[in-house]
């Protein structure tokens, strides 16, 4: 059950490959996307007993990661077709075994039991991604590639060593093979504390350069502001996901063992000082889609400090990954077509959006709206949720400076994005043929409508899964 | 004892990879250290089971014949001999690898090894490694000898991980080695196309992207 949802989409990439080419290749994304999001449902709603030694489970952590990466590539998927259409000159193959292969392992990371073979699904993730980073084979997205594959290996090898460290650790616990997560918890205490956490510092950088912490996040402006905006979708909403889940397994052990105060205190530090260069280098951004990594870097800073305030800000920490996974669809794809519509991505160049696409741009502000964490959309219960926890319990000031720079990004990010909405189109833009569809808006009108209804209503099977996943962060079995 | 000695091999590799200014010669070097991680790793045990020897034979296999031999060869290609002057000068670089060493040897002595363990000198030798290969990694401009830092703070991370192969299951370990030689391969073609791209792979030319 668990080896299809990995499988499947390896499979359907092979199909891919192999299939004329044509457009035909890109309408496989969403058929295979539902599929997969069919199986984390059924997976998730069945239970039964497991091997213990099964190498791969779906636990409610790892469970409500894949939901949410699995919801955000089909909403993707469906948008791949129409959006490739535009792009004719580009070869589907890559793009398409490139995705599915994100899909793949990002259900193998999501079910790992294992750390190592955790780590091995990010730095697989890491490498299937690099391809949709280059996917407009220019210059500048080879630059964007380059600094995304070094900085990505890089802290990758410092997650490996993390890893290691915390593997030697178990040993000198007198904790043999194989280190499954649910072992290593239970049996945390004996764990010697230094090891323990020199390997969690290793960790979090490592994890953090993939999350795109700041300072560990230089490759994310360049590489979300040289593809497309689906490429940029998946990045932002789901490979930062699964390294935000990887870091959360490792922390999970750390808490266990007695140690979550010292890791507490460096992912507040991390969020906080994430959040506020965001607000930086947002003010009087010129590039609409460095704007959004910059808005990416400030909500994995919000995911590590809800994680560091721990207690109940876990849960709206965790919650806060879907409600940020859904927003981005819509600022990336939205932007997306507005950026197709002008043929560039320099703010200046964009004007009066509202008159040029209509839809698109007001996804776009909807979707502003939604991210800086305005009501009534998901990210707000996340963000409200975050500092009352964080407030009530004795991180006054902390979440006091959380606020703080939330109202300052919510102004930063508004100056930039308000002027190209508003107006009218400058008379010497670039002109293309571009025109809002049904197959490149629907998509991202689901994705806002899902925000809407994740903020006003959790269905109870999702609130139980939420409030378990929270518990495994915490550190209980 | 002679495992200390060949950890303290590293540590001098380290040294010279920092000062050479030859492509050629860092790769070598890096090929020499791979391999002096392999004998560390049959050295470690007495008896040499089957699957160590696999484990040693295919680190020697990728670390200092198929990925020198993919780096030498794109160099070929490439015509790159003499590096062109790093961001932060060879004497410095030395310098800062010295005081690398020393604090490695500093935070070693706060992770103490278990008892018994024949290499005392694991943690500093892994840790130096690592910032070596970060350091090479940082102020180099040549993109391939940014490829030969990745692999060099790849050694770190595996020295670390020999104290751990009795214990870690060969899945772990040949994903580790597999990971390896596919991120070589990737960043071998990106660094192809940086070379058509550009015409000189001096990643100092991928400075159009910033704030």
């Amino acid at each position: 059950m668990y080896l299809a949802l990995i499988n499947f989409p390896l499979l359907a990439a092979l199909v891919v490959w192999f299939m004329k080419p044509g457009i035909r290749r890109a309408r496989v994304l969403p058929v295979v996307g539902t599929l997969h999001l069919a199986l984390v449902i059924l997976a998730l709603s069945t239970t039964y007993r497991l091997r213990p030694d099964a190498w791969f489970r779906l636990d409610p952590l790892g469970g409500w990661i894949l939901l949410t990466v699995s919801v955000l590539f089909v909403i993707c998927a469906f948008y791949a077709p129409a959006y490739l259409a535009l792009r004719p000159e580009r070869d589907y193959a890559v793009f398409g075994v490139c995705m599915l292969g994100f899909l793949s392992m990002a259900s193998l990371t999501a079910a790992s039991r294992h750390p190592g073979v955790l780590w091995v699904g990010m730095e697989a993730m890491t490498l299937v991604t690099t391809p949709l980073i280059y996917y407009n084979h220019n210059k500048r997205s080879l630059e964007a590639t380059w600094k995304f594959l070094m900085l990505g290996s890089v802290g990758l090898a410092l997650a490996l060593l993390g890893t290691f460290f915390i593997a030697y650790a178990a040993d000198l616990g007198g904790l043999g093979e194989p280190l499954y997560f649910d072992r290593l918890i239970a049996h945390a205490h004996l764990l010697p504390a230094n090891w323990l956490k020199a390997g969690f510092v290793l960790i979090l950088v490592g994890y953090g350069t993939k999350m795109g912490l700041a300072p560990l996040h230089t490759w994310k402006p360049d590489a979300y502001g040289e593809t497309p905006g689906i490429v940029g979708t998946i990045l932002a909403g789901g490979v930062t996901s699964c390294a935000f889940l990887a870091m959360c397994r490792m922390y999970s052990v750390v808490s266990a063992a007695g140690e979550g105060p010292f890791a507490r205190s460096l992912l507040i530090a991390l969020g906080l000082l994430s959040m506020g260069w965001a607000c930086v280098f947002m003010i009087r951004q010129t590039d609409l889609r460095r704007l959004l990594a910059y808005s990416s870097v400030e909500h994995v800073g919000i995911l590590a400090f809800g994680v560091g305030i721990g207690g109940a800000a876990t849960r709206f920490a965790l919650y806060h990954v879907a409600a940020n996974a859904l927003v981005k669809i819509v600022l990336f794809l939205a932007s997306g077509n507005i950026v197709r519509c002008y043929s560039s991505h320099g703010v200046q160049a964009i004007s009066g959006a509202f008159r040029r696409a209509p839809v698109s741009a007001w996804l776009f502000l909807l979707g502003f709206i939604a991210i800086t964490c305005s009501p009534p959309f998901a990210p707000f219960v996340a963000i409200f949720g975050i500092s009352s926890a964080a407030i009530q319990g004795g991180h006054p000031a902390a979440g006091a400076a959380f606020l703080v720079l939330l109202a300052l990004l919510f102004i930063a990010m508004g100056s930039v994005i308000l002027p190209v909405l508003q107006g009218v189109p400058s008379r010497t833009r670039v002109r293309t043929p571009y025109k809002d569809t049904v197959g490149t808006t629907a998509p991202v009108a689901v994705a806002l409508l899902l925000a809407l209804v994740l903020g006003l209503w959790l269905p109870k099977p999702l609130d139980n899964l939420l409030t378990r996943a929270a518990m495994l962060v915490e550190g209980a079995r | 004892m002679s495992i200390n000695l060949l950890l303290a091999a590293t540590m001098l590799l380290n040294f010279m990879l920092v000062a050479t200014s030859r492509v050629n010669k860092a790769i070598q070097l890096a090929a020499i250290q791979g391999s002096v991680l392999a004998v560390i790793l049959l050295l470690m045990h007495e008896h040499w089971a089957f699957h160590v020897v696999l484990m040693a034979l295919s680190t020697v296999a990728i670390k200092s014949v198929v990925i020198p031999i993919l780096l030498t060869r794109a160099q070929a290609r490439l015509k790159v001999i003499q590096e062109p002057p790093p961001y932060i000068g060879y004497t410095l670089s030395i310098l800062l690898s010295a005081l690398g060493t020393g604090l490695a040897f500093l935070l070693a002595r706060r992770l103490p090894l278990q008892a018994g363990v024949l290499g005392t000198l694991f943690v500093p030798a892994s840790l130096t490694t690592l910032f070596t290969g970060f350091l090479i990694l940082t102020t180099r401009r040549r993109a391939l000898t940014q490829v030969v830092g990745y692999l060099v703070l790849e050694n770190g991370v595996y020295l670390f991980s020999l104290l751990l192969v009795k214990n870690m299951p060969l899945l772990v370990e040949t994903g580790v080695l597999l990971d390896l030689v596919v991120g070589i391969f990737v960043m071998g073609i990106v660094i192809n196309h940086i070379q058509q791209a550009f015409d000189s792979q001096d990643t100092q030319r991928l400075a159009h992207l910033r704030d």
